[in-house]
């Protein structure tokens, strides 16, 4: 059945097209982050199902504090930026622990370490696809969540805004401890042990920018410094996250 | 440009307070074909790891064209091909959807490119399939066709013929008969012999 | 010639033999300086005109959240250099220092409260230098997790080593936006003494203390060390003659 006709003469042909050395034309990093990224998100609209997951976990969080602590809008207008935040850190938790874990079991994040490309750029490319998958739509959500805890309607572009930058450093802190605890059964509470310290300051600084924006007051300061935790996220954290996954393949 | 050969010295590697290879030792030049035999546990599956440079032996070092791994990694890894146990394969993603994001991201690949391999491991009616629904012999020749398609001096195959039928490893001899030919280097773990198609093989036994 | 001492500190059977010679040169001197730091803090220093004789707990809770933040940093760079150059007595120094550090934290949150009681009239308050030793905590706890979920110990040497050293990049960033959270809401700090008015009866047995405190973690650190190495080279031949000896 497999007659070695023209389908093998197609790869030889292929190979001999080149020096002999095996080196056929590479792909460039960009081609492989892109290539990564567009793989994550079709696999993650295979199964649309586990989507909407973390984000009605978020509604559901944000709704037990109305019926937890009391229906006034006043009352609830001041915790908002607490209870959005706090939600939309477990919401993301949820989803980290699925960053690699699929990966890591059918050994395609075995290849991806032995691509010949940086680890580390493609680690970024997941985490951004994390990011459009459940951070990004948190951030649409969030204003949903602000006008049922009584957010008037101006603040709403702000809080889309800090939950959208400061969701970025949650996916890129949360990469690490995602990859550390791989191979670990049941690592939710460890993971979260483990991510939730290093958040702490994207929380602060979020939750004070969400604050503000529901006062109307100058969110420009804490929205800056949730940028620098984001940039410096881009920055490190993929390193750090491939580094953990190498460790994870030893 | 240096030919290309792998030399493994010495290597030394413990797996907690198991001491799994003790002093690996052996050398592979172009068309060599390296047969790794051994009782489960004896350590194959470690020692075809270290040498993907995965593993970080205690003692001892892998050298590709005369120079350390380590030194250069991406581009060694980039010269290599590694199939483990279990084919790496997206089960949510067709045969087809599978290859071109594991070879494309390591090389551009055409699409004609695809359809050849496929056809060359027999996957031309099952290749738009989702990976879920194929079997353990399917998702092999998949793992195969991605061989083909990475066209690499160096091939590290862990158990390569798991799940084939007479006819599959067959084409696994083929394969690395042709690999060879090309002045490839192959190293394969098997519990059986290699296909009557690959001639001059060395062998190394592992014992526990 | 001068980097074979260096050498020598990645060979277990040498630090093991090194920390047994060492620990009494830092135990005695340890038990010492504590004892007298504890007898100018308590006896020999005046009271503060402000809070009266409840703020000597300070010479207890100053030298531990100092060495908690010490120990977690030597704990990092500790990883660091295992994780680079692959020295496996390295991650064992990082291991025996998180429950060392741990405890360090725990005692000093513990002071905190302590001290708290009488002066706020509540054994809490979310003060910038409390909530960070809080946090602080819950980083050796992660720390300590993470090692105690990988069966490994190479692996789990490796994994913890990075978090220590993200650990550590992180303290600095978490403790600034601790701080200013905390400037934000202006709750009230009591853990300020007459700072820039200290009289040097009240600053040298705290110092003493401090040192103290120091010497004591190092004495600890050797003993665990050990007891570390021992464990990790159980079936090293060096061990039959080690322990025999």
């Amino acid at each position: 059945m497999s007659t070695p006709g023209a389908p093998a003469a197609a790869l030889t042909r292929a190979a001999a097209a080149d020096d002999g050395a095996g080196s056929t034309p590479a792909a460039g990093a960009l081609d492989a982050v892109r290539l990564a990224l567009l793989r994550d998100l079709k696999l993650a609209f295979r199964k649309r199902g586990q989507l909407v997951q973390p984000l009605a976990f978020f509604a559901l969080v944000t709704m037990l504090f109305p019926l937890a602590v009391s229906p006034e809008l006043s009352r609830l207008r001041e915790i908002a930026p607490g209870v959005i935040w706090v939600a939309a850190l477990l919401a993301s938790l949820l989803a980290l622990e699925f960053l690699f874990r699929d990966d890591a079991y059918d050994g395609t994040l075995e290849q991806y370490a032995l691509s010949g490309q940086s680890l580390t750029w493609l680690v970024f490319a997941k985490t951004a696809a994390h990011w459009l998958l459940t951070g990004l739509p948190l951030a649409l959500m969030a204003p949903l969540a602000a006008l049922s805890l009584g957010a008037p309607s101006a603040s709403l572009p702000g809080i889309v805004g800090s939950v959208a930058v400061g969701s970025v450093a949650l996916s890129l802190i949360g990469s690490i401890g995602a990859a550390l605890t791989l191979g670990m059964k049941r690592s939710g509470a460890l993971l979260s042990l483990l991510t939730l310290p290093l958040s702490l300051p994207v929380l602060i600084f979020g939750a004070r920018a969400t604050q503000l924006a529901i006062s109307g007051g100058p969110l420009l300061a804490p929205l800056e410094l949730l940028g620098a935790l984001a940039v410096l996220g881009v920055t490190l954290a993929p390193l750090a996250a491939a580094a953990a996954v190498r460790v994870s393949l030893e | 440009m240096l030919d290309e050969r792998l030399e493994v010295e010495n290597l030394h590697l413990w797996r907690g307070e198991r001491h799994v290879l003790r002093g690996v030792h052996f050398a592979l030049g172009r068309g060599g074909c390296l047969e790794v035999t051994g009782p489960n546990g004896s350590g194959k599956t470690s020692l075809l790891r270290t040498l993907c440079a995965l593993i970080y032996p205690e003692e001892g070092r892998v050298l590709w064209k005369g120079e350390n791994v380590r030194r250069e990694l991406p581009a060694f890894h980039a010269a290599l091909a590694y199939l483990g146990h279990e084919p790496p394969l997206k089960a949510d993603l067709s045969a087809r959807e599978n290859l071109r994001y594991w070879i494309g991201i390591r090389r551009r690949v055409a699409a004609a490119e695809l359809d050849a391999a496929l056809e060359r491991v027999g996957g031309s009616s099952w290749c738009d399939r989702l990976v879920r629904t194929l079997s353990a012999g399917q998702r092999r020749r998949v793992a195969l066709a991605g061989l083909a398609l990475l066209v690499v001096p160096l091939w590290i195959l862990d158990e390569p013929t798991t799940n084939l039928d007479t006819e599959g490893q067959q084409l696994v001899g083929s394969l690395i008969a042709e690999q060879l030919s090309r002045g490839g280097l192959v190293i394969a773990a098997v519990h059986q012999s290699l296909p009557p198609a690959v001639r001059d093989v060395r062998r190394l036994e592992l014992s526990p | 010639m001068k980097w074979t001492w260096l050498h020598r500190l990645a060979s277990p059977p040498y630090v093991y033999a090194l920390a047994a010679r060492l620990t009494p040169w830092f135990a005695w001197p340890a038990a010492l300086l504590i004892a007298a730091g504890l007898w100018g803090g308590l006896v020999l220093a005046p009271a503060d005109y402000q809070q009266g004789d409840g703020f000597r707990i300070i010479y207890v809770h100053a030298p531990s959240g100092w060495l908690s933040l010490m120990v977690y940093t030597i704990m990092g760079v500790a990883a660091a250099v295992g994780l680079i150059w692959r020295i496996k007595v390295a991650h064992a120094v990082a291991a025996s220092c998180a429950p060392i550090g741990a405890s360090f934290t725990f005692a000093a949150l513990v002071t905190g409260a302590l001290w708290g009681e009488p002066m706020w009239g509540t054994y809490w308050e979310w003060d910038p230098r409390l909530t960070s030793e809080l946090i602080l905590l819950f980083l050796y706890l992660g720390y300590m997790g993470l090692r105690a979920g990988i069966d490994d110990t190479q692996r789990a040497d490796r994994a913890s080593a990075l978090l220590a050293v993200v650990g550590v990049v992180n303290v600095p960033i978490i403790h600034y936006s601790v701080t200013w959270w905390n400037s934000l809401h202006q709750a009230p700090s009591v853990m300020r003494l007459g700072r820039p008015t200290m009289p040097p009866t009240m600053l040298l047995p705290l110092l003493l203390m401090l040192l103290g405190f120091t010497l004591y973690f190092v004495a600890l650190l050797l003993m665990r060390l050990r007891s570390e190495v021992l464990a990790r080279e159980r079936s090293a031949s060096w061990i039959r003659e080690a322990v025999s000896a």
